[in-house]
């Protein structure tokens, strides 16, 4: 084994540029793959520690009749918090979310928006709840940045809020924008008003009540609750894992072409070598060698080109990946328009086993594709190949 | 005899006091019973009746025609006539419930929750506002709170508050002709006293001998940039024959 590695370097390296050029397509493939492969890493590590900072917390606890994608559940997705949370939520450890559908006014203009009441002390989130703590003739209203740019709404700006309270009659009132917060999570700023939870149970006639209970600890075991749906972080941020597979499956596509040019031109590589070392050929068979031997050796010859490329990857591979990790990919489009957790620069994740696994993934392919056209080796008559003849 | 003179002259005095005191009131009726005479001259059994509405924005007005056969307060079905890209789009309320169907998707759609409070085509009013039409008898309690003359015409101002939990509007202020008993204004208030819509009304005809008025004017008052919409019956018809298979969702994709 010893003897046809080093037969083999010695063949690859012997034949210069060709040699280097499979390398240099090989170790592309790899970088590239890498790369792709973290940066869908890193994605779903930002996508999943921003929902958690931004909106789900540790796992929620929804009232049985809330479903986001039906907004006409929302009227009636209200219940009195049940007691057992009372120590929890006074702890901070759980946050009370009410919600209810109302209409703003910005401008004089229309919009339907969904009015959100948090308390303001909470800390299981990033929003900047403690604005709303504040003394103005108003009440005081926090806004994510995308509805402020599509709204054209500033800091101070009052408009005019209408809801209708639990009996279904129509109020309205004065509100200020507080704080106007960024986050990469569409889901907690589109259409979405923030007031203080308190403020809104008054105004809709819904004293202690809740749509949503979040929680800050994700490990802990949950009982069920009658009327409330347990969610676990896992259930939550099951949309992330599955656009993640749907983005593996189209960049498989990317990389089996980009596998599939290195590997036809090894393969290449290969049938030509088998073609013109023909002699060679006879001649180790002539020297001992059996038809297998030899077979292995122009495998081992043609998977070597992989182990170089390793090597020659690793070169400029990692310096670049480095950097990668450092400063992030920035999407050249506005991230919130894909309507989910990403952020606008996304920064790769490599893990030793996404490296590992596909070095050794393009060892095994650019094997396979070495041994299939070493096979005819087996089939040749070694006199003939000793006399150089085309078989 | 002077002592007689003044006892004339006490007497006369106790009549004109009594009859200023007591004609207004033989003028004016109860509240309740005006907003009965109300219900009486708007509502009906069934009606068919076609409406231009006219939208008008910032820029621009548009006017939307349609027909609509409506029974009682329960059931309606609108058929919109012009302009050509809202022709044939369909409209079936079914107590609660509201189906569009629109002709170049060939989809009925359910509009439900959050929905109906949008805007009707881009109107100042909501599909909320148009399936709202129980009688205000049994919704509210009234009281007259003065006079005023709108349009020439001499009118109670009646303010009404709600005597049921699920009303779209805590109070309303309603400006009632004395004679015809038809609103000629109406004003629409949320909970905190804030006026969130007006209306004005006017046009008002004699139909099958009940006072209806022809044209009705919304204005959302939140809403800064419209500048209201025109509501005009051009013909109306009370307590007509209306063919039951109007009110059913297969209806709507004839």
């Amino acid at each position: 084994m010893k003897t046809a590695l080093k037969l083999a370097y010695r063949n690859l390296v012997g034949a210069g540029l060709r040699t280097w050029l499979n390398v240099i397509v090989l170790s592309f493939s790899f970088v590239v793959i890498i790369w792709l492969k973290g940066i869908l890493v890193g994605w779903d590590y930002q996508a999943k520690s921003d929902m958690t900072n931004w909106e789900i917390g540790g796992g929620q606890y929804w009232h049985e009749q809330y479903d986001p994608y039906d907004p006409f559940t929302l009227a009636e997705s209200h219940a009195p918090i049940p007691q057992q949370f009372s120590d929890e939520i006074a702890r901070g450890d759980m946050v009370p979310l009410l919600m209810v559908q109302g209409t703003i006014y910005p401008q004089g203009r229309m919009q339907s928006v969904a009015i959100k009441g948090i308390d303001p002390a909470q800390d299981i989130f990033l929003l900047p709840t403690h604005k709303l703590d504040t003394v103005v003739d108003a009440v005081p209203a926090i806004i994510g940045a995308a509805m402020a740019r599509s709204l054209q709404l500033a800091e101070g700006d009052y408009l005019t809020m209408r809801w209708r309270d639990a009996g279904g009659t129509f109020d309205a009132t004065d509100v200020v924008i507080t704080a106007i917060f960024s986050s990469n999570v569409p889901s907690v700023e589109a259409a979405q008003l923030y007031i203080p939870l308190e403020t809104l149970r008054e105004m809709t006639m819904m004293e202690d009540e809740a749509t949503i209970l979040t929680f800050r600890d994700a490990g802990a075991e949950r009982a069920a609750v009658q009327g409330w749906v347990h969610k676990p972080k896992e259930v939550l941020t099951a949309s992330v894992d599955r656009i993640i597979k749907t983005k593996t499956a189209g960049q498989s596509v990317f990389y089996t072409i980009l596998l599939l040019l290195a590997m036809l031109a090894i393969f290449d590589t290969q049938v030509l070598s088998i073609f013109r070392r023909q002699k060679e050929i006879g001649t180790y068979i002539a020297l001992g060698y059996t038809r297998r031997e030899v077979v292995g050796l122009f495998t081992v010859e043609g998977a070597m080109h992989s182990i170089l490329a390793a090597l020659a990857g690793a070169l400029y591979g990692i310096p670049f990946l480095a950097w990668q990790a450092r400063v992030g990919w920035t999407i050249p489009m506005d991230a919130g328009d894909f309507g989910m957790a990403m952020a606008q620069t996304l920064y790769p994740i490599y893990s030793a086993g996404l490296v590992i696994t596909t070095v050794l993934i393009v060892v095994l392919i650019t094997t396979v594709v070495s041994y299939w056209p070493s096979r005819k080796i087996a089939k040749m008559n070694p006199t003939e190949a000793l006399r150089g003849r085309i078989q | 005899m002077k002592h007689k003179g003044l006892e004339i002259k006490i007497k006369r005095a106790i009549i004109l006091l009594f009859a200023t005191a007591v004609l207004p009131l033989q003028a004016q009726p109860p509240a309740d019973e005006i907003l009965e005479r109300i219900d009486r001259n708007l509502s009906s059994e069934n009606r068919v009746f076609e409406s231009s509405m006219t939208i008008h924005g910032r820029r621009n007005s548009r006017t939307i025609t349609s027909k609509t056969y409506a029974v009682g307060d329960k059931r309606s079905f609108t058929e919109y006539l012009s302009p050509p890209r809202e022709e044939g789009t369909k409209m079936l309320k079914l107590e609660e419930q509201l189906w569009i169907y629109s002709p170049s998707t060939d989809r009925t759609i359910q509009i439900s929750g959050h929905m109906l409070r949008q805007s009707v085509m881009g109107s100042d009013l909501s599909y909320e506002d148009m399936m709202d039409d129980r009688k205000l008898t049994e919704t509210y309690n009234a009281e007259v709170v003065g006079t005023e003359e709108i349009g020439g015409r001499d009118c109670w101002i009646l303010q009404l508050t709600g005597k049921v939990d699920d009303l779209a509007y805590a109070s309303r202020r309603l400006w009632v002709d004395r004679e015809r008993y038809v609103p000629l204004k109406e004003e629409l208030f949320a909970k905190s006293g804030k006026l969130l819509k007006r209306s004005e009304m006017s046009d008002v005809v004699q139909i099958e001998g009940r006072w209806f008025p022809r044209t009705v004017f919304y204005k959302d008052m939140l809403k800064q940039g419209s500048e209201g919409t025109g509501f005009r019956i051009t013909d109306i018809r009370f307590n007509t024959d209306i063919p039951e298979y109007l009110f059913s969702k297969a209806a709507l994709k004839q």
